[in-house]
């Protein structure tokens, strides 16, 4: 119990995990997804660096590096789609977004 | 003693705030909370001898990540409730974890067989900035480079699109010019 092992820092991280798919699942706003894409980025975020800490390796620090460059662009490039379509159209209701007819 | 301490305290405090992220209805509020829960995630890092990407998370999400959504809520009407999608509950809440305990199988089964060998072992005599700058300047060149390239293009997209008409000054122009350029505008945003 007082000794935190590798299988604490993985179970928190599922937590995490299941709660950015429960707001990517419940959440209407585009910008609340974009949160909630960003819980389920930091959540994987911690379980690489628990491996790499209690395998003695680098490369899951290496790693974490990476999916943090990609949170990074995907802000911007999705930002700016944000800011667009909401001067188009005034909303960013995820359920208006209809105009592909999917 | 006090990692384990430290671990349930920053657990704990992790798992609230991205909970009140998933369920507030105040945009500001969930914006707010998600900064708390990234910095509370660095704590994370410290404790596991990753000093240098926990300087990195709270760098780069809490001081650009979310410094840029809050400019871009500037953009949004974020006084108004945010309304929920009307679905099962218990479908979502069970999906969701039927596919978090999947992820989490898919990193635990190639320790759980020993099909990990450590590669880049971590050096006892420096330290972790050190060793992190030596692996990812050798072995891992091409893909820090190729995240540099994604990095403009994200850039260079972003200006793009949210950038149009930034050679306009409103601060320098007169008052007709306004006015004639937002007659110009209703015109244009409505085609």
């Amino acid at each position: 119990m007082m000794e935190i092992g590798l299988n604490h820092y993985l179970v928190l991280s599922t937590i995490l995990f299941a709660i950015g798919l429960v707001g990517v699942m419940k959440r209407k706003n585009l910008l609340l997804l974009f949160f909630a894409t960003e819980i389920l980025l930091n959540a994987v975020n911690i379980a690489f660096a628990a491996i790499s800490h209690y395998y003695g390796d680098l490369t899951g620090q290496m790693f974490a590096f990476f999916v943090i460059a990609i949170a990074a662009s995907e802000v911007a490039v999705g930002l700016g789609l944000l800011i667009v379509w909401f001067k188009r159209h005034g909303t960013i209701d995820l359920d208006l977004m209809t105009s592909m007819k999917g | 003693m006090f990692e384990a301490v430290a671990f349930y305290l920053f657990a704990f405090l992790t798992i609230a705030m991205f909970y009140i992220v998933v369920t507030t209805k105040q945009a500001l509020y969930a914006l707010t909370a998600l900064a708390a829960g990234m910095i509370f995630i660095s704590a994370f890092f410290f404790i596991l001898g990753a000093d240098f990407l926990g300087a990195i998370q709270i760098i780069v999400y809490t001081g650009a990540v979310m410094a840029l959504y809050a400019f871009g809520m500037m953009f949004f009407d974020t006084t108004r409730d945010v309304k929920e999608k009307q679905g099962n509950k218990y479908i979502i809440v069970g999906l969701s974890t039927l596919a978090a305990v999947l992820i989490v199988l898919i990193v635990s089964v190639p320790m759980v067989s020993d099909n990990i060998v450590a590669l880049y072992p971590v050096a006892d005599d420096i330290g972790n900035v050190q060793s992190v700058g030596l692996v990812l300047f050798t072995k891992y060149l091409i893909p820090f480079e190729v995240a540099a390239i994604m990095l403009l293009v994200a850039m260079v997209a972003g200006i793009v699109l949210a950038g149009k008409k930034m050679d306009l000054s409103l601060t320098l122009m007169s008052g007709e010019e306004i006015e004639d350029m937002k007659k110009e505008k209703n015109k244009k945003v409505l085609s």
